[in-house]
């Protein structure tokens, strides 16, 4: 987009509008997300409960009632304490928000598909995702509510206690694939849904439960919703807030809701690759000119939104079907099961790697990025070349694009075979993050 | 706000701080707070997370029922015992009538009686249901309540299809009932007891044996039998603590009549175990006698139980003799004297205590509430405990505001 304005524009100028375009485009996946997931809890807790739920704004399943919400929401009148810190109280919900959209920035929707394509996408998304606690903080404080103050101590021992078990389930994902780059990690898990990162070995496989239940704690949706826990706190952190500002506290949450589940696709679900190579086999690739590429991408996408929304449903799920932790089993849950757990599955998941870097079975032991069959007749269609060789052409094809570029070359020889690479390659995740990267698809 | 800066101390030499110094914080919790069952109020001194005394200051319901009921024939004084436990109206309009009954030594026939036991026993479950859902809702478990009140919905119809109210009945009155029950209700009930007795154990897999709900219960707030005697607790409070008593067994012999010839027995712990007549769930490890738990539990039992003794009745009922209630006038004088009884209700023992000087108006009316004396011991259980167990116990205890402030 940069390079079509840049023919009218001065580079600079061209630079920014597209980036304010990217934003405000970006604005509408948190904007639009918050609003469906409000209409899925409303709909998914009014079944869990015997109930039907909304069903008459906008006609069938009442979907124009997230409209109808936030037109209730914006009408109301916007209330402030009178002890209130009036500059805080204002800046608290955007802090949260900005937290929580800033992360969407770095979130690949589809193979390349991502606004800004970070080498540390990872790194940036849990830094920037922890970044939320402090508008609740913000929040608690301002409101000048004891109810709010004991929500917002809440969030800051929970939030801060579960950055570190979070951490260390993201580290280990992030070690089998040798980078933080989040395009990376996903095309590195290609192909059949047996190359997911899940189901890479069994400590990966335990790591994601410990992961999701660190996500769901980390933003604070029950049973860890301790920060609002409506039953003690009456509504905890946002107690005082009311209209529209309230609106921007449960968009950021219902985001980060989104973040949370879409990371887990990615790091563990295969991103936007679907369990079977789809794409590919329809022949929706680069290789078949810009427009099949551009549909197979597409899919990608819509694989990637129905993980991440099939993990914020389960998160509803759980939300309407089991009570609320106590503070100090909350704090024993991080403290004693998850934080040890997690270290314990990065251990294993070191050793496994160490040990079995092509994996052990069959199956396993095709690189990440290969099907049997599949990618090798996909490579043929695209290169008119035998299959084990194409491989290192792909590599100088593709050696323009970002991740792992100088390994590229000397590495993909040793990868290029994947029946072969089974038995010998030399070292597992350095082979294999380069090997994916050298195939990686122009941006 | 919680914490103050050191510079009050800070030039005594003699005081060492190794810490950050805290200040306690007094809190309100209530009147419109969404856990404390309607308007009371807690006042909570906290130091940080743990309470270190918890205050009830009831009164914002207050509605000077009994004083009403001095100015009132005992007929038209049922509606207000209805608004007392509003979620057990039925056995409030029970009590008093069988106070006045007392007083005025009128024997009611055979049939109304068991058809206060069929519908007694049904209002015992419709409260039990909502206590029990009330308290998942205390906890942070939503679904739970509204199923609870999906089944109570039905025993709510039942209830309107019998008397045309659906929440403040005043079918049970003096004399016996109001109307008859209607055709056909009977087997309506009976197909609804059918549905229900499989519910309460999805019930028990959704709470009572929930893992995060027995972390949340057990252990919490316990009360030994001593402390639940000593404050005069009673009902499934009592009963939770392990003392046997159930005043449909061990009450005056103008209550217990009712329940002559019934099978039952009364929901207690015996040795580690509750009187099996259905599959219960065992007792969790962590769980210990007279915690909120257990008196979840002793509720969830009593269900059961009163599935059972609305079955027995509705077999006696069918072949009892006699009618619904013998009239008595508006008017009619009471007859000189005074008059108390306790009957055992959904929440606990309530009593009614009627003084006449021999006009159709009594001279003083009194209440018992069984939740006043439930509540009351909220100081007790909850000194030292975490924020969030103020919910869990206070909800454990099951109050109704409409009773305490009457």
């Amino acid at each position: 987009m940069a390079e079509f304005f840049s023919t009218y524009l001065p580079s600079w100028l061209a630079q920014l509008v597209t980036g304010l375009i990217q934003c405000v485009i970006l604005l509408h996946v948190p904007l639009v997300g918050a609003m469906f997931f409000v209409w899925v809890e409303r709909k998914a807790a009014a079944r869990i409960q015997d109930r039907l739920g909304p069903t008459r704004v906008g006609g069938m399943f009442g979907w124009l009632q997230l409209l109808a919400d936030g037109l209730k929401l914006l009408t109301k009148e916007d209330l402030r304490p009178q002890e209130a810190d009036a500059m805080l109280f204002r800046l608290a919900p955007y802090v949260g928000f900005c937290a929580s959209f800033t992360v969407f920035l770095a979130l690949p929707f589809s193979d390349g598909w991502v606004v800004q394509w970070l080498d540390v996408g990872v790194f940036f998304i849990l830094a920037v995702l922890g970044l939320e606690v402090f508008g609740v903080i913000l929040a608690g404080w301002a409101s000048a509510s004891k109810w709010s103050l004991f929500g917002a101590m809440r969030e800051a021992a929970q939030v801060v206690s579960y950055e570190v078990p979070l951490g260390m389930c993201v580290v280990v994902p992030v070690m089998i694939a040798g980078t933080m780059d989040l395009v990376a990690i996903g095309r590195m898990q290609e192909g059949l849904f047996t190359n997911w990162f899940i189901f890479h070995d069994p400590f990966t496989f335990v790591i994601f439960f410990v992961y999701f239940t660190c996500g769901i704690a980390s933003v604070n949706r029950a049973p860890f919703d301790l920060a609002e826990a409506e039953s003690e706190l009456v509504a905890g952190f946002h107690t005082e807030y009311s209209g529209f500002r309230w609106l921007i506290f449960y968009m950021a949450e219902y985001g980060s809701m989104f973040i949370v589940s879409g990371l887990a696709a990615i790091l563990f679900f295969g991103g936007w690759n679907g369990p079977i190579p789809l794409a590919d086999l329809l022949g929706l690739t680069d290789a078949n000119g810009e427009l099949a590429g551009y549909l197979g991408r597409f899919l990608g996408m819509l694989n990637f939104v129905f993980k991440s929304v099939l993990g914020v449903t389960v998160m509803i799920w759980v939300r309407w079907t089991v009570p609320r932790l106590r503070i100090d089993q909350v704090m024993t849950m991080c403290l004693k099961y998850c934080t040890p757990i997690a270290a314990v599955m990065f251990l294993g998941a070191t050793l496994w790697t160490y040990t079995f870097p092509g994996g052990v079975t069959g199956l396993r032991g095709t690189p990440y990025g290969t099907v049997r069959g599949v990618s090798a007749q996909r490579v043929e269609l695209s290169d008119l070349t035998p299959a084990t060789e194409d491989a290192e052409g792909a590599a100088g094809e593709g050696s323009d694009n970002k991740p792992a570029e100088e390994h590229a070359g000397d590495v993909a020889a040793a990868a290029a075979d994947g029946e072969a690479a089974a038995a010998s390659t030399p070292s597992g995740p350095l082979s294999i993050a380069t090997f994916a990267s050298s195939r990686a698809r122009s941006r | 706000m919680a914490t103050q800066t050191g510079t009050a101390f800070a030039d005594d030499p003699r005081i060492i701080e190794y810490d950050v110094r805290t200040d306690e914080m007094l809190i309100n919790m209530g009147p419109q707070h969404p856990s404390t069952h309607g308007v009371l109020r807690l006042v909570l001194r906290t130091d940080g997370e743990i309470v270190s005394e918890a205050v009830p200051h009831i009164g914002y319901l207050h509605r000077c029922a009994e004083k009403i009921g001095e100015n009132l024939a005992p007929r038209q004084f049922v509606p207000y015992t209805d608004r007392m436990d509003y979620l057990a109206g039925m056995n409030m309009n029970l009590g008093w009538a069988l106070a006045v009954e007392k007083l005025m030594n009128l024997e009611i026939p055979e049939k109304a009686k068991h058809l206060r036991v069929i519908i007694a026993e049904m209002n015992r479950i419709a409260s039990h249901l909502v206590g029990m859902g009330t308290y998942g809702l205390d906890l942070g478990s939503f679904s739970p309540f509204l199923y609870a009140f999906r089944e109570r919905e039905k025993i709510l119809d039942l209830f309107e299809e019998a008397c045309g109210a659906r929440l403040t009945y005043s079918y049970l009155t003096v004399g016996g009932a109001t109307h008859d029950l209607p055709a056909t209700w009977l087997e309506k009930c009976e197909a609804f007891l059918d549905q229900l007795l499989p519910v309460i154990t999805e019930y028990h897999t959704l709470l009572t044996t929930n893992a995060i709900f027995v972390r949340r219960a057990a252990n919490i707030g316990v009360m030994s039998a001593a402390t639940a005697i000593d404050f005069g607790c009673t009902g499934p409070v009592l009963r939770g603590s392990g003392v046997d008593q159930d005043l449909r067994r061990d009450g005056e012999q103008w209550y217990t009549e009712m329940y002559d010839g019934y099978a039952f027995e009364v929901i207690v712990e015996k040795d580690g175990h509750y009187p099996k007549d259905h599959e219960y769930p065992a007792i969790p490890k962590t769980a210990v006698l007279g915690d909120c738990w257990h008196r979840f539990y002793v509720r969830m039992l009593e269900v059961i139980q009163s599935i059972d003794l609305v079955r027995q009745a509705i077999d006696r009922y069918r072949t009892a003799t006699g009618s619904h209630c013998v009239p008595v006038k508006l008017n009619q004088k009471l007859p000189k004297g005074e008059a108390y009884l306790e009957t055992e209700c959904p929440k606990g023992q309530m009593g009614f205590f009627i003084v006449s000087r021999g006009e159709a108006i009594p001279w003083r009316v009194r209440a018992r509430s069984s939740c006043f004396s439930n509540l009351s011991v909220t100081h007790e259980l909850c000194r030292g405990c975490l924020l969030a167990d103020v919910p869990a116990i206070v909800g454990s205890l099951d109050i109704v505001m409409g009773e305490i402030d009457r």
